[in-house]
């Protein structure tokens, strides 16, 4: 028995230690509402409402949170062999570089071989761009968060350059690629839920948000079922005793990271292959960073990545039609809603867990 | 000095969750004495340790200091009341100099100059006072571990403890620091300090208390005047049946060199040589100990022979061959038969934060009984911890309960089951009774003996002289990464050992 930091019931620490952070969170968010002169109340029902009160709403919804997953998971795979990728925007951007090239260098495939091409260089271009870092980390001692931010950048004007210069749309003053084969584009979900009766509004959804679902179940299964994920844990946990049990922290750093940047690929699938069906500058647009969140608050388990996910869906769709509403709450407020919610859930989760403790403890000694 | 005791402890009780770490105990101990505390790791001594220095409350009971009830609900609270205390993993920051470590936390205002120059003759006269020589100016990350320990110790006194509380102190101690360290306690005693002991260590509470506490299961068993009691006594309550403390062993014929080293170097990382010229030959069927003070290469040995460092020169042969590099490798050792009981259970043989399941297939997590293909199967791994658990009487035997909450003894009975069930041919054993209580260190004793009865070649690393004395067949001492001499068990006696552990070579005598 030491002064340990304070050890919950699995449930609270799943459940319920998030909850009262996110209540938190909205709490704060509350007041700054309240400060620019609006109802928080009636704020609150109208992201809902925006974000869950309509089939296209939800459409919107979980189209948000597939890229949430997606990158949510890249963060939480790393996080298991103790890494903290923060590269999932320059890794979705050659993940979609990757695809791009597959897509335009292949328009003979069948869409039943050019969609499976185009999604497995996706995770090509991510897990490169990912291994980069982690074997620089293994072998040459330089630390992942540094080498991953910076080739966020160098992601970044890469994508410029072969936009301009090498794959970009003949005569268009725009930084994109033609438009993909019309075989290696993905179902928007409307078109793909019609056949069973369901009449859905046109919304970005598609069926990548099936491979988010899919990447969820993998990732557990890889994390807590494998021999190589009983390897990235126990490298992530106590790198010492791995090298004692004959893994090599090294190995594993490089494929762990190749694995969270083939994940981050999957933002790709989704805005390139899913909505947009080409390439476009900047479609990252800050989900790799929000991944973070994602994970943090999903505490690196595939279900929490699910729900965290899901609930930074919800705020970006419903801050959308909030911002729309009232003209006051702007998108930098949702923003602002976001960072708080990161805040609570990632940095002060320390500050809720005792308080969740003693009331447990109290509870029980009554 | 006044007649109420320094510390009086009433009906504290303590639980976590479901664990009663803590019932109903009762505690009174006089002003200027040595007491001693001794239980079994989980006993429930440092709960109470840390209810009495205000890291946990207690949910029922009352805390008197000096005869008067007391809230102590902080380690500020625990300062103000006098008591000091001394942790087992010291609390102070390396890079820092002893004098700066002493103000920690005291530093008497925004500006350090005048709390370091109070601080510094403050030190001078506790130096003094006690006979604790210590550079003020000495950065504390290059003290030796029993200099850091003074340096725990002036902490304490500098903010004034009247009690001072020391929790297995000489765990991370040579005998001789040890020695030194009850020299300074008697000192402090004859001053009219307090001091509380706790240790597992029956022979330093006989050396050293004037009376001792005895815990089990949270509850306290016996309170005796030190003089009254024996090692026998105080182990049997403890435990609670009787202990053999001796190690039953018969003579054995010893077979054929198993495992020979020839020749072995080693550099760490700074390029000082660790091991040199290193030879060493390992017999079916033997236990061959390792005698010599931490940090004298023994730790670089077993570490080169596991194949997780690499010499600078040398050789290994395993079953007569050569191990070349490929083969100096962890996972492919255990598989040629030489298995490795890491001195560090916590930094390396095990992942505490895992279940107890996991850790009992660590370095075996490739082996394909556990699953299939890529998949591992969490029935079979639990049906696997929970057959090892039983025979190795690991208890709580819940193979999903995180590693972290075993006690020492059972932590390290994971370990060894993990490593023994396999059937070795040689078994590298690195202290295997550190932190460990004492039924269990009876429990693996017999273990050892049993493999090297079953002609298992063991070569036993450990700080512990006696152990090393009471199980080896053959005593191999080390001094700066040499061996310096060589001893049949029986004819080794302590002197002579210490004299080759501390360098004095056979030749040079």
């Amino acid at each position: 028995m030491s002064a340990a930091p304070v050890e919950l019931p699995r449930w609270a620490d799943i459940a319920l230690v998030p909850l009262v952070s996110v209540i938190a969170a909205l709490l704060v968010a509350g007041l700054v509402v309240v400060g620019i002169g609006e109802n928080p109340l009636e704020a609150t029902a109208l992201l809902l409402r925006g974000a869950l009160g309509s089939a296209e709403g939800i459409g919107f919804t979980l189209y948000y949170a597939t890229n949430f997953i997606f990158t949510g998971l890249a963060v939480a795979v790393a996080f298991h062999a103790g890494l903290f990728n923060i590269g999932g925007e320059g890794q979705a951007t050659v993940a979609g570089i990757a695809m791009a090239i597959v897509c335009l260098a292949l328009p003979m495939l069948p869409g039943f071989l050019a969609v499976p091409f185009a999604i497995l260089g996706a995770a090509a271009g991510g897990a490169l761009w990912a291994f980069i870092p982690g074997w620089l980390q293994a072998r040459r001692g330089s630390h992942v968060v540094i080498t991953t931010i910076m080739l966020n950048f160098v992601a970044a004007t890469l994508i410029v350059y072969l936009l301009r210069e090498v794959i970009g749309k003949p005569g268009s003053m725009q930084p994109e690629t033609p438009d993909f084969p019309a075989g290696a584009i993905l179902t928007p979900m409307h078109q793909l839920l019609a056949p069973l009766g369901l009449k859905l509004p046109a919304s970005p959804l598609n069926s990548a948000f099936f491979l988010a679902l899919m990447a969820l179940v993998a990732v557990w299964l890889l994390i807590w079922r494998t021999r190589l994920g009983y390897a990235i844990r126990t490298v992530g946990a106590n790198p010492r005793a791995a090298a004692y049990a004959g893994i090599s922290p090294a190995a594993v750093t490089m494929v762990a990271m190749a694995i969270s940047g083939a994940l981050a690929g999957g933002l790709a699938v989704n805005e390139a292959l899913g909505v947009q069906h080409r390439l476009v500058l900047d479609f990252t647009a800050g989900y790799g960073f929000v991944g973070i969140a994602v994970a943090l608050m999903g505490r690196g388990h595939p279900a929490g990545v699910g729900l965290a996910a899901l609930l930074f869906g919800v705020l970006y769709q419903g801050g959308a039609e909030l911002s729309f509403d009232k003209p006051a709450i702007t998108r930098d407020m949702v923003v602002v809603i976001g960072g708080v919610l990161v805040l609570f859930a990632g940095a002060l989760d320390g500050l809720f867990r005792r308080l969740v403790a003693s009331v447990l403890g109290m509870g029980r000694a009554s | 000095m006044s007649s109420a005791p320094a510390i009086e402890l009433v009906g504290i009780s303590k639980r976590f969750g479901p664990v009663a770490a803590n019932r109903d105990v009762s505690l009174s101990v006089a002003a200027g004495s040595i007491h001693g505390i001794v239980g079994e790791n989980g006993a429930g001594k440092s709960t109470l340790m840390s209810i009495l220095y205000g890291f946990y409350e207690a949910d029922a009971g009352e805390i008197r200091i000096a005869g008067a009830p007391r809230r102590i609900r902080s380690s500020a609270d625990a300062i103000a009341a006098g008591i000091g205390m001394v942790h087992q993993h010291f609390m102070l920051v390396e890079t820092l100099s002893v004098v700066e470590n002493v103000v920690l936390g005291a530093e008497g205002g925004a500006f350090l100059k005048g709390g370091i120059g109070k601080a510094r003759g403050a030190l001078a006269k506790l130096s003094q006072d006690y006979g604790l020589a210590i550079d003020p100016d000495a950065i504390v990350g290059e003290l030796s571990v029993g200099l850091q320990q003074r340096v725990e110790i002036l902490k304490a006194l500098y903010r004034g403890a009247e009690i001072l509380i020391l929790d297995e102190p000489t765990a991370v101690l040579t005998p001789a620091e040890a020695d030194q360290l009850f020299a300074l306690l008697r000192a402090l005693k004859a001053q009219g300090k307090t001091v509380i002991l706790i240790t597992h260590k029956l022979r330093e509470i006989m050396d050293v208390t004037d009376r001792v506490s005895v815990m089990r299961r949270g509850e306290m068993v016996a309170h005796v005047a030190t003089a009254e009691t024996s090692p026998p006594a105080l182990a049997e309550a403890m435990v609670g049946r009787r202990v053999l403390l001796r190690v039953e062993k018969e003579p054995r014929e010893r077979g054929a060199p198993v495992l020979e080293a020839v020749g072995l170097s080693c550099r760490d990382g700074r390029g000082t040589e660790t091991l040199k010229d290193v030879n060493l030959t390992l017999h079916a069927g033997e236990i061959v100990g390792i005698a010599g003070v931490a940090g004298n290469g023994q730790s670089e040995l077993l570490e080169v022979l596991a194949g997780l460092i690499q010499p600078s020169r040398g050789v290994v042969r395993l079953g007569g061959q050569i191990l070349a590099a490929a083969d100096r490798h962890p996972a492919r050792l255990r598989d040629l038969g030489l298995m490795h009981i890491p001195e560090d259970r916590h930094r390396s043989g095990l992942v505490t934060a895992f279940s107890a399941a996991e850790n009992a297939i660590l370095g075996y997590q490739h082996d394909p009984a556990f699953g299939s293909g890529p998949l591992l199967s969490p029935a079979r791994i639990e049906a696997h911890a929970r057959e090892a658990f039983a025979a190795y009487d690991v208890r709580p035997p819940d193979p999903a309960l995180k590693t972290a909450k075993f006690s020492g003894g059972n932590q390290q009975k994971i370990v060894l089951a993990r490593e023994i069930e396999r059937g070795p041919k040689v078994l590298l054993v690195g202290q295997p009774t550190r932190g460990v209580d004492i039924g269990a260190i009876e429990f693996i004793h017999r273990r050892l003996v049993a493999l090297r009865d079953a002609g298992v070649a063991i070569l036993l690393v450990s700080v512990e002289l006696e152990e090393v004395m009471a199980l080896s067949d053959r005593i191999i001492a080390m001094c700066g990464g040499r061996i310096t001499g060589e001893r049949v068990a029986e004819a080794a006696d302590e002197r002579d050992l210490g004299l080759l552990m501390a360098g004095v070579t056979d030749e040079a005598a």
